[in-house]
């Protein structure tokens, strides 16, 4: 099939960037977004152009890099699925795919398709991790976890933090990665201990960085590890009980 | 591009609990709680708004009565229309104001979020109408409210020349018998049943109520609200342009 592109060109932070219309000829439909975006920039290469820059690493859906808004919508049109899991199966030959960076104050474009990311690392240093000392692990099934509990945490655990809840945010929140982190901590035991000092430094960090959320759920049909917005609820609810008993 | 949050300058941001309101999740939590204040308040105007439906008795239109009641609550023990003040008028103004204000501050802090807007047009998948115009629907509200206190409640000349003290019936058939109030009316519940729609679900997962058990009756209760509030609203201009009420 035979594709036009609108990619968002930018040489670095402070440069003005563009739409720059390409064409992707002879895409095979088993190719993924990725590697396609890899051909055009051989293409670019060899023909003395610069190539069109994007985060990538694992390329099979769980390091969370990739990730570029594809006609307005993060990650693309398939649910559940990061940009590099994403076949060119999805588009029909004569498509034009309009590709633009994530838009947020706090990530930056740095080039091209690529974005500032680290305020989530600020998040997750705020409070997403459990302080214990180091030395063998204990016995797993000395601490009982109930199945309904350890499936929420895991399901919630499943996300990446690839930034797509804050790119499809009307309001740039990012109250889906850190709820998901909130919930999947506080939710089992061994999280139990720093529970409210976590989600309030957590919630408190994100502000600084984000909007806030108006419950419009486009965050939850972003997300490519499909995280629910339930885990939002219980962030909230974790933030505002640990206000009311903390003082 | 950190948003500035140093100490708090208003002393009384640095009471713990109002403190919480410093934080945009705190003004969720704020906006949750005025608004449950003000769908109750709006549930309890439509009933009353049904005496309309009782017509007259003994000379008095059962809506007048209603209204004096109003004005007379706990007479036995308070002057006339202090308990209506202290109790009812105070505080939605109170929930209101509220309402307002984190709505703005909110807002503020979502544009920062985002000050370089997507350069391609978006494709929304699960934001809905209402939800991407409550601000809208929001001022809209707060529009036809100005114009509503001061057509049927104060009886401000310029708005409504025909309003008699006291005559609910009479002031609500005047005033709605001109047709361009009658579309602002119509319009206006209009765009409170859309606001009503997306924040009768919304405050449920601001306040964190929420449980895999009742979780899918959020929306109904929502929707229900929503629609329940608006018939009953619109009832009565509808019956007034039907003739079924003059």
């Amino acid at each position: 099939m035979d594709l036009t592109l609108r990619v968002w060109r930018q040489e670095s932070p402070e440069a003005e960037g563009r739409f720059e219309t390409y064409r992707a000829v002879d895409v095979q439909p088993d190719m993924s977004f990725l590697e396609m975006l890899d051909i055009l920039n051989e293409k670019l290469l060899t023909s003395g152009f610069e190539p069109i820059a994007f985060d990538h690493d694992c390329r099979e859906g769980i390091c969370g890099s990739c990730g570029v808004m594809i006609n307005g919508q993060a990650h693309g049109p398939q649910r559940n699925t990061a940009t590099c899991q994403l076949h060119m199966r999805e588009f029909s030959d004569g498509d034009t795919l309009v590709i633009e960076p994530w838009r947020a104050t706090n990530f930056p474009i740095i080039r091209d398709l690529v974005v500032d990311r680290s305020p989530f690392d600020r998040i997750i240093t705020a409070g997403g991790y459990i302080s214990a000392p180091t030395g063998s692990a204990p016995e797993a099934n000395l601490i009982p976890v109930p199945k309904e509990t350890s499936d929420a945490a895991m399901d919630a655990a499943a996300c990446i933090g690839c930034g797509a809840c804050v790119a499809a945010c009307p309001n740039g929140a990012a109250q889906l990665f850190t709820a998901a982190k909130v919930a999947h901590l506080n939710l089992l035991p061994q999280g139990g201990p720093e529970r409210r000092s976590r989600v309030e430094r957590m919630v408190e960090t994100m502000e600084e960085y984000f909007g806030s959320c108006t419950n419009h759920g486009e965050c939850e049909s972003a997300c490519p590890k499909g995280i629910s917005l339930d885990n939002i609820a219980l962030m909230n609810r974790e933030y505002l009980l640990s206000k009311i008993r903390s003082r | 591009m950190l948003k500035n949050r140093g100490p708090a300058r208003n002393p009384l941001m640095r009471i713990p609990i109002l403190s919480v309101y410093r934080t945009d999740t705190g003004k969720k939590y704020a906006m949750a709680i005025s608004g449950v204040v003000l769908l109750g308040f709006i549930l309890g105007h439509m009933i009353g708004n049904l005496h309309v439906f009782e017509g007259a008795h003994g000379g008095e239109y059962r809506i007048d009565e209603y209204g004096e009641e109003l004005r007379e609550l706990g007479i036995q023990f308070f002057p006339r229309t202090l308990v209506l003040w202290a109790f009812i008028r105070i505080p939605l103004a109170v929930a209101f104001l509220i309402h307002i204000h984190s709505a703005y501050s909110l807002t503020r802090s979502n544009r920062a979020a985002r000050q370089t807007r997507y350069q391609s047009p978006r494709n929304y998948l699960a934001a809905d109408y209402a939800s991407r115009t409550m601000r809208w629907s929001g001022i809209i509200v707060l529009l036809f409210l100005a114009w509503h206190l001061a057509d049927l409640t104060i009886g401000v000349e310029a708005v409504n020349p025909d309003f008699v003290r006291g005559s609910v019936y009479h002031n609500l058939v005047s005033s709605l018998s001109r047709w361009p109030v009658w579309v602002l009316y119509v319009a206006a519940q209009l765009a409170l049943a859309f606001h009503v729609w997306h924040g009768a679900w919304s405050l449920f997962q601001s306040l964190g109520l929420n449980h895999p058990r009742f979780n899918q009756f959020r929306p109904l209760f929502a929707h229900t609200f929503a629609v329940v509030v608006t018939g009953g609203f619109l009832a009565v201009p509808v019956a007034i342009a039907l003739g079924i009420v003059a």
